[in-house]
């Protein structure tokens, strides 16, 4: 804590240094709890016990396994004496020994091993450290083949806390800062809920940039006068957290999107019957294949075997898509999203709850969606695109797939309300293009979306009036689908590039395929068939914008203009080329004074909720 | 704004990345468009690749095909292997194939430095333009082979955080790969920005 200025130089060279005083930096109060102090450190110290719980619980296992067979003979010997089982000695481990007298020396052996395993644990554990500097987080492990790993905190995409169901019980959850690229997250698993909290808040604040570090650290509360103490108030709270929802405590609650339990399990269930209809469509193929192989075998049992086979295959593809269904739902149970100064907080998940914040500046797409099953009840979903961090096997699983989805079933209004968070920077004068003009346009006139050129409607045969793009300063809008409507927003602050491509048949008919390049994930930039004219046109238009957006933009430190805001500094607004702006003709919004300033600049969430008071006071110390 | 940031710059293009003179020694003067009136077109000065892209790769494909020619007859004659007549055979006529429209293909293959992004175009029956901002570019790549390097041409790739923009010019002088590398990093380092 003395060398607050040389985070990472070793001790002896501060020692070194003793010949010019340097004069007493007033630290940063050092709150006890922060771990961001440039020092190493380690993971919880229950972290080994509970790694290593796993091999015990296997080891366990293998036990019970090989005493099942003795369990139940004793029992049968016990209750029925008569019965003259087969007593179960061959091969059985457990008799060799009771047989030879090596109870100790067994049990010696299980200890030993036992020991060794903790031990190396221990020492897993031991050689685990890291460290949250300015510029960094760091991990460094491993006991003979070192690594470490450090990541640059401006490319932070997100932060994760994950508090699986056994873990959260004694207050460990599993934190992970989310990298930009391939297999580039890194893990700190376990800290005590409180501490993952804490470096979760350091590590967004760090992030931000913000200058005058804003101690975005609640008042700590005070640390339980025992071991004992500390474990109850863990438990408490780990099950208050499994009934009431968890990190909640410091955002306001009106601001907090929540979907309600019936309609969740309603939208799943009818994906649900949608997987039992495939299903059963499976079975009827199948059956119809085997059934007349089997009857004409002939003989008094073929009904049977078809029973049979009916059962079993049709038991399974029930049990699947009961499964799959229930698994969708247990996963996004609880789900709410709420805006904090560092960003949007995603939280789902009844026993194993994750809770994900993304950084403003880190969505390079939206979407909303709606299937035709969704339309009667006005439900609608929300899916983005962003950098996941994980490895290409990972990014396949179920999880990494809820990963993308911010909204799993909301209303029209929950629909505006997470835009809003999402996209803290989209203007007002574009809502009705989003939102009337976007998701249930197009309406009969005046519709300011390019739509395909009629020519080339057997491209799109059902949505060829609604398949469409506008550009406006903020982004690029896509519209498409009649069955599966979708709309999707690329802001082009984060867009990766436009290109245009034409074939020999596109180009007999003067039409040509427009694409937005963005980041992997589940929302796809491409419009076809659109007017090659309009093509050529939009893609300089496009490039020009989306320049013009990026030099705006400072998402990556995103507190960091709220500082040069604060020094009053203005920024550039007069750099938006109104050339071909799209007609705001249908625009029913009222005339918002600071559209062009609040582009990017605007603080990205609404103004900090009342808990937040006194750590914005601590900003001018 | 005032700190440390970089200053933006005005996309006026008052610093229009300077197009090194290398970059069009020796290269094609003249880019193959296609002709229908619906094409896609796009204004401005596109600075092309070298005719010696089409000599190396002429030379690459020649020698697969001799090598090919020669384990195709060694099944077929040696080893009595009829069925070979036929993979060989296709694999022989996709490489002829290629070989003929490659000189087509190379004078369509262009790319243009503007105020604020690198436009890059190929293709004459299937047209692609793809236009990506310079402050996007991750990294740049530059690879060439023994037979690249003995005719002195090479490629050069840009990553973007996304996976499908794909600029991949090959066919660039040495000089004017190294040049146009150079430049691109230079630009992107004033247009720095989140990803």
């Amino acid at each position: 804590m003395s060398t607050p200025e040389q985070p990472g130089a070793p001790a002896d060279q501060v020692q070194g240094e003793q010949l010019q005083p340097l004069p007493p930096i007033p630290a940063p109060p050092p709150a006890e709890e922060s771990l961001a102090d440039g020092e190493w450190h380690r993971l919880h110290p229950l972290t080994p016990l509970f790694k290593g719980g796993l091999v015990l619980i296997i080891v366990a296992g293998i036990v019970l396994n090989s005493f099942r067979d003795r369990i139940i003979y004793w029992l049968v010997n016990a209750f029925a004496p008569e019965a003259h089982v087969e007593d179960y000695s061959a091969g059985d481990p457990v008799d060799w020994v009771l047989s030879n007298n090596l109870i100790l020396i067994a049990l010696g052996i299980v200890l030993g091993v036992l020991v060794v395993l903790i031990a190396a644990f221990w020492l897993v554990w031991r050689f685990q450290q890291f460290r949250i500097s300015d510029e960094h987080v760091e991990v460094r492990k491993g006991i003979v083949f070192r690594s470490q790993r450090r990541a640059p905190l401006d490319r932070v995409q997100g932060v994760n806390l994950t508090r699986p169901f056994p873990a959260r019980l004694i207050g460990m959850a599993k934190l992970e800062v989310v990298g930009a690229g391939t297999d580039a997250n890194v893990p700190l698993e376990y800290l005590s809920t409180g501490k993952a909290e804490g470096v979760r808040a350091d590590i967004l604040r760090l992030a931000s940039g913000a200058r005058a570090a804003r101690a975005a650290r609640q008042a700590g509360k005070e640390p339980a006068a025992t071991r004992r103490a500390q474990l109850v108030g863990s438990m408490n709270t780990g099950v208050s957290g499994l009934i009431e929802g968890v990190d909640l405590a410091d955002v306001a609650p009106e601001s907090v999107v929540k979907i309600p339990t019936g309609r969740l399990v309603g939208s799943q269930l009818l994906s649900g019957v949608l997987w039992l209809l495939f299903f059963l469509v499976l079975f009827g193929i199948t059956m119809a294949f085997t059934v007349p192989a089997i009857l004409a075998d002939g003989g008094p049992d073929a009904w049977f075997g078809v029973l049979g086979i009916s059962l079993g295959i049709g038991i399974p593809f029930v049990i699947a898509a009961v499964a799959i269904t229930w698994a969708q739902i247990s996963k996004s149970l609880r789900y709410s999203i709420a805006p904090t100064p560092d960003g949007v907080r995603i939280t789902y998940g009844l026993f194993t709850t994750i809770t994900e914040t993304i950084p403003p500046g880190r969505i390079f797409a939206v979407e909303v969606t709606q299937s035709l099953l969704w339309r009667p009840f006005g439900w609608w979903a929300i899916k983005i695109n962003r950098m996941s961090g994980k490895s290409a096997s990972q990014q396949q699983s179920s999880t990494a797939q809820q990963f993308n989805i911010v909204l799993p079933v909301g209303v029209a209004s929950d629909v505006q309300r997470v835009l809003g968070l999402i996209l803290p920077g989209l203007p007002a004068d574009d809502l009705p293009l989003v939102w009337e003009h976007g998701i249930q346009g197009p309406q009969k006139e005046g519709d300011p979306y390019r739509a395909m050129a009629g020519r080339a409607w057997w491209r799109r045969p059902f949505s060829w009036k609604r398949h469409g793009f506008a550009v406006t300063d903020f982004g690029l809008l896509l519209r498409r689908g009649v069955m599966w409507r979708k709309l999707a927003v690329f802001p082009f602050a984060r867009m990766q590039g436009i290109s245009s491509q034409q074939g020999p048949i596109d180009r007999l008919q003067r039409v040509a395929y427009l694409k937005a390049h963005n980041v992997t994930g589940p929302v796809l930039g491409e419009v076809v068939g659109i007017d090659s004219a309009v093509v050529n046109e939009s893609l300089s238009d496009i490039a020009r914008r989306a320049s013009a957006a990026v030099q705006r933009d400072h998402g990556h430190r995103w507190a960091a203009e709220d500082d040069a805001d604060a020094a009053g500094s203005t920024v550039p607004a007069s750099s938006n080329p109104s050339a071909g702006s799209p007609p705001s003709a249908g625009s029913t919004a009222p005339a918002n004074e600071d559209a062009g300033t609040s582009v990017p600049a605007a603080p990205p969430v609404p103004p900090p909720p009342p808990g937040w008071a006194g750590t914005e006071e601590s900003r001018e110390a | 704004m005032t700190d440390s940031q970089m200053t933006p710059p005005e996309p006026t293009g008052a610093d229009r990345p300077e197009a090194p003179a290398v970059l069009d020694e020796g290269t094609y003067d003249r880019l193959r468009e296609p002709r229908g009136a619906g094409r896609l077109a796009l204004d401005g000065t596109w600075h092309q690749i070298s005719p010696r892209y089409v000599t190396s790769q002429f030379v690459q494909d020649g020698i697969l095909l001799a090598v090919l020619v020669v384990v195709v007859l060694v099944l077929a004659f040696v080893l009595d292997q009829s069925w070979v007549w036929i993979p060989g055979g296709i694999i022989a006529a996709f490489t002829l194939i290629t070989l003929a429209i490659l000189p087509r293909q190379a004078r369509a293959i262009g790319y243009m430095l503007r105020d604020d992004d690198i436009v890059f175009r190929k293709g004459i029956l299937w047209q692609r333009i793809i236009a990506v901002p310079y402050g996007r570019m991750q990294l740049v790549d530059i690879t060439h082979g023994p037979l690249d390097r003995a005719f002195g041409v090479s490629q050069l790739k840009m990553v973007t955080a996304a996976a499908t923009t794909g600029v991949q010019i090959p066919g660039l002088t040495q000089a004017a790969a190294e040049a146009l590398r150079d430049t691109l990093i230079d630009v992107a380092e004033t247009r720095r920005t989140g990803l």
